[in-house]
């Protein structure tokens, strides 16, 4: 076995110039993957980034790891057959709302329900960036674009919603200039065995600026975002008095305020990362109610590469020459008629 | 024709009373001396999709093989799984010629019909040799299955069959009774019916039934009962033959085997022969292999064989959908396994970006369509050559990819082997196109030696040597980069389908760059024209009419020249497997011709291919009828075009 490698960040970078628009929050979560890979020990060699087509699907060029730049949503199954054809090999795919959730949406799908042990980092901006701003799966009804120009009217996908419904066994989602949180749930993701399917929400400067804006600003963070931590209540605001109540005649959650209403806090709702119907309620959660964030779901489960994991056939000469006389064979040798 | 012996129930000497009540009810010869002096016969066993003819078939196969006979069959069914029993539609066929000759087709007309019931006799009935021998089963010629067959009076004795010799026999009785022992339900019981008919045709032929009789053992050794049963219908068929005395229309017909070289045969279909031949060139290359396919009708079969091979060097994943398959099979090219992907004509339109970017990125990659009749899902169970213009000009941009095509089932074997080479020498996606047709007949085919068989050569980085190479330093004859794969520390490398620098890979739109990049694809594939064999005649002579085509239609137009040979034509046969590029002495062969004909099952697009890269003028002659060639429409078609060769040797 090789050392462990001791990489910086910067060593993570490659020689290629960044271009994105200035300003753009894939700057920061690029520096959270280089953060990430830093701190995973990871050995460039050995990982493999891939992605689609969209602005974040250009990150691989900046990483200094073997790196695939694929066609418009194909790149879960292409990351798939990395995976499959060297399992030791970690992979990551990187793709968008519009790669991964329109054009792509099969292949996410079935890269989630067979567990493919892949890293997906799905950066939504809810708008397609690359093509000039046309509204996408994941924009919010009334979304104005070119192509909507009275706003859109079709509901919106929820990326989590989505991977739960497919059977995803990790699910987390962050804010792309969360530079403390962001890389600690990249190395989570990778940490799993399956599919790490990680929604970041990502600024589109130019065109759908401040879409999160609720959700990472400084001052209203606190009371749009729950920090799901396993085993915690589901508390959030300032002074964590908020928090997240069970309906048990309706199964939703509602906003409940600690104090308020006879509310005290064993009435909230403790975080279980491994319950499916919990990750359902809170990946599906929008305004007023908090979003949900970090390590929503979590469950053990066998990955599908693990069945690729075997050796190098031996004696494969004699196993092919065995195939070819699979059948009844007419021996018309001298030899065998005399 | 005429009709010369009718033999009645109560005219025919009952040789055993346990046939008496089972002796056929009409039974009908006639002068058939000539019909049975053949050295090769074809024989069409029809019936229900359910009916297992094509298991028949098979079996029968096996048995022709090891007698020692030459072959070639052709499973010839409906797109229904099981449709509606005694439909016209739902006929299913199983056709195979054999016999002492050198046979390359299953035969343009049946010598034997075995028929299951009216609908089987029926459609099958304008195809037959004029005096062929059909058998029927009597008891399916009840007034509900000739109405489903839409008939309404009775072939059996309205006069349809006059021309033929018939044999009535009650097979689904005959059968019941041979496995009533058994205590089998009706169902199972009347299951056993296709190795009774199987029994009667082996003793016909005098061939072997052991080679069956092994099959049913494995196939059923968990039911010990349909073991019994099925071995029980087999004989009692064979023993019909061989007791009921119906010497006049029903004899034993042996064939003299094969003048077959002194080595080992087997008989294999083509699905087989691209799965061994796929994995004897992993084998050749020292490379492992990833298999990654969506189910298609006529390519799914070859997902099949692959699945299980992993000690072989194959792994096999079945993806979501044409598009995941593709793109899993570049991803396992990227990582270091050689991907191969699958599919027929309406599954490669979906793979075509796919594989543009394998082509932008260099990766190797293979890629077998196994055509059918179009467009859209047209015939999937029929077969069609018209998926060429596809694989030679179907994708966007200037995005050449090599295509090779196999001949015969036998064939697929060094095609898949040439495909893989190419793919790995040249840093290439490769298109091997075979068809529906090959994917599911079989011939005798002589055992490979792959110790014979030449390595193949990578561009993998040797990791002493190579420590320093760029990625993007190519190799001087092909062009093709460095197979750098993930794992290797000294050459990480991005790529994607971004254009790229012709040096660095890094992404470049500069304008020079792009130039430089699409003219050293163009070059990469003439390239591969250095690498491969000159076209060669297959026989016949070097002027005249060529009969130039590809594929499947090899066996019908090997067939069809060699006859016109005989009768002193002067034609030759030239059949290609490399269709992009071309062979580099193909134009300067065929311009010493003085005409050249395309037969294709297309519209013409190999013509069109010849016209574009050699300026030739052809003659086309195109079949789309879902069905292969039958050597006589050929040789007529040749005849209208050729010159006896005593014309022109007298002036040469």
């Amino acid at each position: 076995m090789a050392e462990a490698l001791i990489l910086e960040p910067k060593d993570y970078a490659t020689d290629q110039e960044v271009r994105w628009c200035p300003g753009c929050g894939d700057y920061s979560i690029l520096k959270a993957v280089h953060r990430a890979l830093a701190d995973t020990g990871a050995d460039p060699a050995n990982t493999v980034f891939v992605s689609g087509i969209g602005c974040s699907s250009r990150l691989p060029y900046y990483v200094e790891t073997y790196g695939f730049h694929t066609i418009h949503g194909r790149a879960p199954a292409i990351a798939t057959g990395v995976k499959l054809a060297n399992p030791q090999l970690d992979v990551w795919v990187i793709t968008g709302d519009g790669d991964g959730l329109s054009i792509g949406g099969n292949h996410l799908l079935h890269a989630l329900r067979r567990n493919v042990n892949l890293n997906i980092l799905l950066f939504n901006n809810e708008i397609y960036g690359l093509t000039k701003g046309q509204y996408s799966p994941t924009s919010r009804p009334g979304t104005r674009s070119p192509t909507s120009p009275g706003g859109s009217f079709d509901t919106p996908v929820i990326p989590g919603v989505f991977a739960i419904g497919a059977g995803a066994t990790f699910i987390a989602r962050a804010v792309d200039i969360d530079q403390k949180g962001l890389p600690q749930i990249l190395a989570a993701g990778h940490a799993h065995e399956g599919t790490a399917f990680i929604e970041i929400l990502q600024n589109c400067i130019v065109y759908n600026e401040d879409v999160w804006e609720s959700v990472s600003s400084k001052k209203t963070a606190a009371d749009s975002q729950v920090v799901c931590v396993h085993g915690q209540p589901l508390l959030y605001g300032k002074d964590l008095k908020k928090g997240l109540r069970l309906n048990t005649k309706s199964l939703t959650l509602e906003a409940v305020t600690i104090g308020e209403d006879g509310v005290t806090k064993d009435q909230i709702l403790v975080h279980d990362e491994t319950s499916t119907a919990m990750a359902h309620l809170l990946l599906g959660m929008r305004a007023p109610l908090p979003m949900a964030m970090g390590i929503i779901h979590r469950r053990p489960g066998e990955a599908f590469d693990s069945i690729y994991r075997k050796r190098k056939p031996e004696g494969r000469r004699q196993r092919v020459k065995a195939l070819l006389r699979s059948s009844n064979v007419l021996d018309r040798r001298p030899a065998a008629n005399s | 024709m005429r009709l010369l012996w009718i033999c009645k129930k109560s005219t025919v000497k009952p040789s055993a009373l346990t046939y008496y009540a089972a002796l056929p009810s009409v039974c009908k010869a006639m002068n058939t001396q000539e019909l049975w002096q053949k050295t090769s016969h074809v024989v069409r066993f029809a019936g229900d999709s359910g009916d297992g003819i094509q298991l028949q078939g098979a079996q029968f196969t096996q048995a022709s093989a090891l007698t020692g006979h030459d072959l070639a069959t052709f499973p010839d069914f409906p797109a229904e799984i099981r449709a509606p029993a005694g439909t016209r539609f739902g006929v299913s066929a199983f056709q195979i010629q054999f016999g002492g000759d050198r046979i390359t087709t299953p035969g343009d007309a049946p010598d034997v019909l075995v028929a299951f019931n009216p609908a089987a006799l029926i459609v099958n009935l304008s195809q037959l040799t004029p005096g062929a021998l059909v058998i029927v089963d009597e008891s399916a010629f009840n007034e509900q299955r000739l109405k489903r067959a839409e008939l309404a009076s009775n072939p059996l004795s309205d006069g349809t069959l006059s021309d033929f010799q018939v044999c009535a026999i009650d097979i689904a009785a005959l059968t019941l009774e041979s496995v009533k022992p058994f205590g089998l339900g009706a169902k199972d019981s009347g299951r056993c019916k296709n190795f009774w008919a199987l029994g009667l045709i082996l003793w016909m032929f005098d061939q072997p039934r052991e080679p069956t009789a092994q099959w049913i053992r494995r196939r059923f050794s968990r039911e010990p009962s349909l073991v019994d049963a099925n071995l029980a219908a087999l004989n009692a068929g064979h023993a019909y033959g061989e007791t009921a005395e119906l010497g006049a229309v029903l004899a034993q017909h042996p064939i003299p085997s094969a003048p077959l070289e002194s080595v080992e045969y087997r008989t294999i279909t083509g699905a087989e022969a691209l799965a061994l031949g796929l994995v004897a060139a992993g084998e050749l290359a020292d490379i492992e292999m990833m298999f990654c396919s969506y189910p298609i009708t006529p390519a799914s079969s070859l997902l099949h064989q692959l699945t299980g091979l992993e000690d072989a060097g194959v792994t096999t994943f079945q993806a979501e959908d044409e598009i995941a398959a593709v793109c899993s099979a570049i991803g396992a090219s990227y990582a270091g396994k050689l991907g191969l992907t699958s599919s027929s004509g309406p599954g490669v339109a979906l793979k075509t970006e796919a594989l543009g970017l394998a082509v932008a990125a260099e990766l190797p990659l293979v890629l077998v369509n196994s055509q059918r009749a179009g467009p859209s899902t047209g015939m999937p169970t029929k077969t069609e050559q018209s998926d060429l213009y596809q694989a030679v000009y179907g994708r966007n941009a200037d995005t050449p990819i090599p295509v090779v095509a196999s001949r015969s089932p036998g064939d697929c074997f060094d095609t898949a082997i040439e495909a893989v080479r190419i793919a790995l020498q040249h840093m290439t996606p490769v298109i091997m196109l075979t068809d529906g047709y090959i994917a599911n007949a079989s011939e005798l085919w002589p055992l490979p030696d792959i110790d014979q068989y030449a390595s193949i050569s990578t561009t993998r980085p040797d990791p002493l040597m190579d420590k320093d190479t760029k990625v993007f330093a190519r190799d001087p004859a092909t062009e093709a980069r460095l197979w750098a794969t993930p794992g290797d520390p000294n050459h990480i490398y991005r790529v994607g389908g971004i254009e790229k620098d012709y040096n660095t890979g890094n992404i470049s739109y500069d304008a020079a760059n792009h130039q430089r990049m699409t003219d050293m694809r163009s070059r990469k594939l003439a390239n591969v024209a250095k690498f491969i064999p000159k076209q060669r005649i297959e026989q016949g002579s070097a002027h005249g009419l060529a009969v130039v085509a590809w594929g499947s239609t090899y066996g019908a137009v090997f067939q069809a020249v060699k006859e016109m040979l005989r009768e002193g034509f002067d034609v030759g046969q030239i059949h290609l497997r490399h269709l992009n590029p071309l062979p580099s002495n193909l134009g300067a062969l065929l311009s010493r011709f003085n005409q050249v004909l395309v037969p294709e099952l297309n519209a013409g697009q190999l013509a069109t291919v010849l016209r574009d890269r050699l300026v030739l003028p052809v003659i086309q002659h195109n079949q789309v009828n879902g069905q292969p060639f039958a050597v006589a429409d050929l040789k007529a078609v040749i005849r209208a075009h050729a010159t006896r060769s005593m014309k022109e040797t007298s002036h040469g």
